[in-house]
């Protein structure tokens, strides 16, 4: 081959190459979540680095697994990256709807929290890659808990922590013990319940999957979070969720809030401490574990394009891009999915939180014990869980609002969650 | 007499009452949602900013900078237009042939048209997606435009049927004796005659076009999606956000409500074209 025909044959294939990457686009579906809503203009560097352009799809959660869903079902195709939680991404990979993903050396899968990784894997395999990650933690008025002469500590008892909230609470002057979720949801006020009931030794089944929402342990967790509630929280909570609560906080009415580590980076009141969550004797389980992730949903054209793209969005470049962004800066740096970004001291001077968030996803347990015998926290990671969790989740807002019982609650839930189990043949 | 004089003073009074009660009472959640639409999200939730508070336009700007509202509301007013206008396109000859040469099976036909309404949406949602899929066209402003036809057929033949159905048959059938065709017909004598519910039966397949929710949410994904899918997605896995709902629910049902409003008049004429005559 002549040096002609080898430069022409080169700059052919430079040509085809540079058209090929000029036309890959990738469709993306993602939940509307701060951080993806971010993502959408750092990722505009991406795009003029590789010439791969990205399509956005904000769908609500339900609708994109629906639609991730059915779009599996009919050979794939019209998502090449998908946002995914910790719930779907073990049973998803199972089931071959999500690609597994293997990163090179750079991207350094051990700064990966533990917890998270083990959340998003199956057998061992990575599926999808956080780009956030939650954990739950105690956030409480210093001022307030000083004034009354009470402290809360870190994995405190449910007791001590029901007395500092009586302490603090004074509903005259507008203020409220403890704020808590009360909203029925499976992802809104079952998220905090499942984690006392677990604290108290308590699981949503046992190891044949036969719920278990009648025992002792269910009892014993759900009156005291009625009695806690009850007593100290602010009027209607059976309508509060995390919306709801950040709001009535950062306008001084809330003594103390457990819930998502992320509301920390959210709160605009002055002199808030943190706290590991309480426990009942049982730590396992007492703080729960969320990660938003993406995936490759199986039957996309672009897996490889759409596996360096998610290479580089959950990447620690990725997090020095948002925190180098002139229009988010390290306050909007996505947390709980990297060691390395705790260690970062631009980071660290922006959060005063970053260490306890830390503590409380690390510290988390999502995977099967003798007294929880599925992998999990504050859900099951069964297909069956959103319908079982949102049956109970109405039970318990009325057992909160007082319409029932706690005992007629728990039995109106375990007939449920009995029915649901039996239908899809656990037993 | 002085009872009839009584109940007719009662009358001019009690019934605009009611009335405007009746009309407040409709047009409250768009206020509500207008004005939750000025509001931040943390003054959304808050009692004490129901109606007294600072307003911003951050939930806008957030709206057009982050979510490319002007793609979504350019597929809208494409896919609507169009569908509306293929649907009085097959549904015009469809309900002046029913009307006018009726046959024995014209009333099994409109009642099997509208049964089609009854099908659960869910239950096609498969097929759906793989035919589509595999004929590739799949999130195309063509699917939706089909699909938003096919879905408002039924309703616009049925209106159209009971519009035409009021015009004496003698006029066609004059038209007829005076030598003209059967598209002149329509054209010429029909479609003047029943202006008035032509042009309302257009306007409310045009709203019904804009408001579809299901089908354009599912079966599109960035090409062909309509301001339902904008709203769609702005529900938060953190709950729901209402200042930046509100704002997207306001931008995307304000065309159409300004629309409804300067048509009023038309609307109202078709819809009761039926009863004045």
């Amino acid at each position: 081959m002549s040096y002609r025909n080898a430069l022409g044959t080169v700059s052919a294939l430079t040509l085809m190459a540079g058209v090929a990457s000029a036309e890959t686009s990738l469709t993306i579906a993602i939940v509307n979540n701060g951080h993806m809503i971010n993502m959408q203009k750092v990722a505009e560097a991406y795009t003029a680095e590789t010439g791969v352009e990205l399509n956005w799809v904000s769908l609500e959660e339900g609708v994109l697994r629906e639609q991730v869903t059915s779009d599996t079902a009919t050979g794939g195709g019209q998502y090449d990256v998908i946002n995914i939680g910790m719930q779907e991404a073990p049973i998803w990979g199972a089931a071959g709807w999500i690609e597994p993903l293997n990163f090179g050396d750079e991207y350094d899968v051990e700064d990966i929290l533990p917890a998270i990784r083990a959340g998003l894997s199956h057998d061992g395999q990575l599926y999808a890659a956080p780009f956030y990650g939650e954990s739950s933690m105690v956030m409480y008025r210093k001022d307030l808990t000083d004034a009354a002469g009470v402290t809360i500590a870190d994995n405190d008892s449910w007791e001590n922590v029901k007395a500092a909230a009586a302490a603090i609470h004074n509903p005259d002057e507008g203020v409220y013990g403890a704020c808590l979720r009360g909203k029925p949801g499976w992802g809104d006020n079952m998220a905090f319940i499942t984690t006392v009931v677990n604290s108290f030794g308590g699981a949503w089944f046992d190891k044949d999957y036969r719920p278990t929402i009648d025992s002792d342990e269910w009892r014993a967790a759900i009156n005291f979070y009625v009695d806690l509630l009850g007593n100290y929280g602010p009027p209607g909570s059976e309508g509060n969720s995390f919306n709801e609560i950040l709001a009535l906080y950062n306008e001084g009415k809330c003594g103390m809030w457990i819930d998502a580590t992320i509301a920390a980076s959210f709160l605009e009141v002055d002199g808030v401490a943190y706290a590991q969550s309480p426990n009942a004797g049982n730590p396992v389980g007492a703080n729960w574990l969320w990660a938003w992730a993406m995936a490759i949903p199986a039957g996309s054209p672009n897996a490889e394009a759409a596996a360096d793209f998610i290479e580089w969005a959950t990447s620690k470049e990725y997090v020095q891009a948002v925190g180098n962004h002139p229009e988010f800066g390290w306050g909007s740096v996505p947390t709980g999915q990297r060691a390395s970004t705790y260690a970062l001291p631009e980071f660290q001077a922006v959060a005063d939180f970053a260490k306890a968030e830390m503590a409380a996803i690390e510290s988390a347990a999502p995977q099967a014990t003798d007294l929880k015998p599925y992998v999990g926290v504050q859900f099951a990671s069964i297909p069956e869980f959103p319908e079982v969790g949102s049956a109970v989740a109405q039970e318990m807002a009325a057992a909160l609002s007082g319409a029932k019982t706690v005992d007629e609650a728990l039995e109106a839930s375990q007939a449920a969650a009995d029915a649901i189990m039996q239908e899809a043949g656990y037993y | 007499m002085a009872i009839v004089a009584q109940t007719t003073k009662f009358s001019k009074i009690a019934w605009p009452v009611l009335a405007w009660m009746v009309g407040l009472l409709f047009f409250f959640p768009i206020f509500w949602m207008v004005l939750t639409s000025f509001k931040t999200d943390a003054d959304a939730v808050k009692p004490e900013y129901l109606f007294w508070f600072k307003p911003t336009l951050d939930n806008y700007l957030n709206m057009t900078e982050n979510y490319d509202y002007w793609r979504f509301a350019r597929n809208s007013v494409i896919t609507s237009v169009f569908a509306t206008v293929f649907t009085l396109f097959v549904g015009i000859p469809a309900a002046y042939a029913m009307a006018f040469n009726p046959s024995r099976a014209t009333k099994d036909v409109l009642m099997w048209m509208l049964s089609t309404k009854m099908l659960p949406a869910a239950a096609v949602l498969y097929p759906m997606t793989f035919l589509t899929k595999s004929l590739g066209l799949f999130d195309t402003h063509f699917l939706i435009i089909m699909v938003l036809s096919l879905i408002n057929l039924p309703i616009v033949v049925w209106m159209l049927f009971t519009y035409f159905k009021e015009i004496p048959k003698d006029i066609i059938e004059a038209g007829k004796m005076d030598g003209v065709d059967t598209l002149g017909e329509i054209k010429e004598i029909l479609v003047p005659l029943a202006w008035g519910g032509i042009a309302s039966t257009a306007l409310l397949c045009f709203i019904f076009c804009w408001n579809e929710a299901y089908w354009t949410v599912r079966l599109t994904t960035t090409e062909a999606a309509t301001l339902s899918k904008l709203i769609e997605g702005n529900r938060a896995p953190e709950g729901l956000f209402f200042g930046r709902l509100s704002a997207v629910s306001t931008a995307a049902v304000g065309p159409i409500v300004v629309l409804g409003w300067f048509c009023q008049k038309q609307l109202v004429q078709g819809l009761t074209f039926g009863a004045v005559k």
